[in-house]
């Protein structure tokens, strides 16, 4: 049962990353793109270890795979926004 | 797992390995031939794991990916035209085309043949019945060695002479950084969003570097890693615009810079005039005194690889002879820390108020 789950969850994250790789590769510009990096692949980082999480039956690495989860979400917000920042600053040249 | 889907996996592994590397190579943009090169490292870091490398992997993802990539991305935004660094494209220069290309091809068939001898060798190695007598050694002895870590027990006990030698080596590195002067100065400071961020990490980054340093007695990491995660806190500062990124000042600068090979020799001789090998410990010391070594030479790693991205000597570390004390510092941008025992002119106590506003 909790196997299953798991593998939904998993399944659902893969979703979410492809739908951000697509979107990384279709979308017209830079805003727009980094738009689904980062919400479409936090959401299915989210889910891929919340998948893994009920996978490794140990509360411990559960734990872990938490607090990779928060990391990363932490690094991607901020790193998507100095991009972004950057980017705007060039085009309005200031 | 079954074996077909971990060969695709290890099929695909490789694939972005080599296309990575290529396009690192075959991009003309300096900077995203950079961030393609820190791509890379995170793939190999990948490649090193699926080997069961995890103190390997650990050590590219940290060293050969993170920290090299901001070295390097530091070392293209110095370059006049940092906006997009283009390199010259050989038809500009019709003149030297030739040489070029076949420079270009000498080295290509120098890479050639490295890599044919090096897979020739790997192949004998996996032939021969006497690859593992190594690691058999070492798993024999690893009760006495102090650690339970075989990769920790091989560094810093059965080969540890060859990790004195190689903190040696990043000693002779510091002083051709301190040669090249004056450090660059520090960047503006940081928007809210980084800040924060650095705020939160760099304690963070600090705490993962003690984990890794004890763990390596029993499990993947060491004084390299944690060296290198160590430093990464101290450059996320810096890149957030902060004057004080934790790099001691003045004289202990130069303690902690050569703590490393100072605190593994002395342990080496106390040693001899005990009556043991060079770096014999006794097993009964041996966990010990590798933790000491350990934590010396994890604190002259990180001071070494921030130097190199400050890329010099930090400022008001020592004065320049004939340039008086009190004289106003034309350029003392943020370096790092203004030492506490300065009794220097108000001026400079200003700018150091300035700049510790980030």
């Amino acid at each position: 049962m909790i196997d299953v789950l798991a593998a939904v969850l998993i399944l659902l994250g893969l979703g979410f990353y492809l739908a951000g790789s697509i979107g990384l590769l279709r979308l017209p510009d830079l805003y727009a793109r980094l738009h689904a990096l980062t919400k479409a692949d936090n959401l299915g980082l989210g889910l891929l270890t919340a998948g893994l999480a009920l996978h490794a039956q140990d509360l411990f690495t559960s734990a872990k795979l938490l607090l990779i989860w928060l990391a990363v979400l932490a690094a991607s917000a901020a790193s998507a926004h100095l991009i972004a920042r950057h980017a705007r600053r060039r085009e309005t040249g200031t | 797992m079954n074996t077909i889907t971990l060969l695709v996996f290890d099929g695909l592994l490789l694939i972005s390995i080599v296309s990575l590397a290529w396009a690192a190579l075959a991009t003309r943009d300096a900077r995203r031939s950079v961030i393609l090169f820190m791509a890379f490292g995170l793939v190999l870091a990948l490649a090193w794991g699926r080997l069961l490398a995890p103190d390997v992997a650990l050590a590219e993802a940290a060293i050969g990916a993170g920290l090299s990539g901001a070295l390097l991305l530091a070392a293209v935004s110095e370059q006049p035209h940092a906006a997009g660094v283009v390199r010259p494209s050989i038809s500009q220069n019709p003149g030297r085309a030739g040489t070029r290309t076949a420079v270009r091809w000498a080295i290509t068939l120098l890479c050639a043949g490295l890599a044919g001898i090096l897979g020739w060798a790997l192949l004998q190695g996996l032939d021969s019945s006497a690859r593992d007598t190594l690691a058999q050694a070492v798993a024999a002895n690893l009760a006495i060695s102090g650690v339970s870590n075989p990769v920790t027990a091989v560094l810093l006990n059965f080969r540890a002479y060859d990790t004195l030698l190689e903190l040696a080596v990043l000693l002779t590195a510091v002083l051709g950084i301190f040669a090249l002067g004056q450090a660059r100065p520090g960047y503006q400071c940081a928007g809210p969003v980084f800040d924060s961020l650095a705020r939160w990490l760099a304690p963070v980054l600090v705490l993962i570097a003690g984990y890794l340093l004890w763990v390596g007695a029993h499990a993947p990491g060491g004084a390299f890693q944690a060296g290198a995660t160590l430093a990464a806190a101290a450059i996320v500062l810096r890149l957030a615009g902060r004057s004080h990124i934790g790099l001691p000042a003045g004289g202990s600068l130069r303690l902690v810079t050569v703590a490393g090979v100072a605190v593994f020799l002395l342990v080496g001789l106390v040693l001899l005039l005990l009556g043991r090998p060079f770096l014999g410990y006794p097993p009964a010391w041996a966990g010990a005194l590798i933790l000491v070594i350990e934590t010396a030479a994890m604190l002259t790693i990180a001071t070494t690889l921030v130097l190199a991205f400050l890329g010099g000597r930090p400022q008001a570390l020592w004065r320049e002879p004939g340039v008086r004390r009190d004289a106003p510092p034309a350029s003392d941008a943020p370096g790092a820390a203004a030492p506490a025992n300065e009794s220097a002119a108000p001026s400079l106590a200003a700018g150091t108020q300035e700049q510790t506003r980030c």
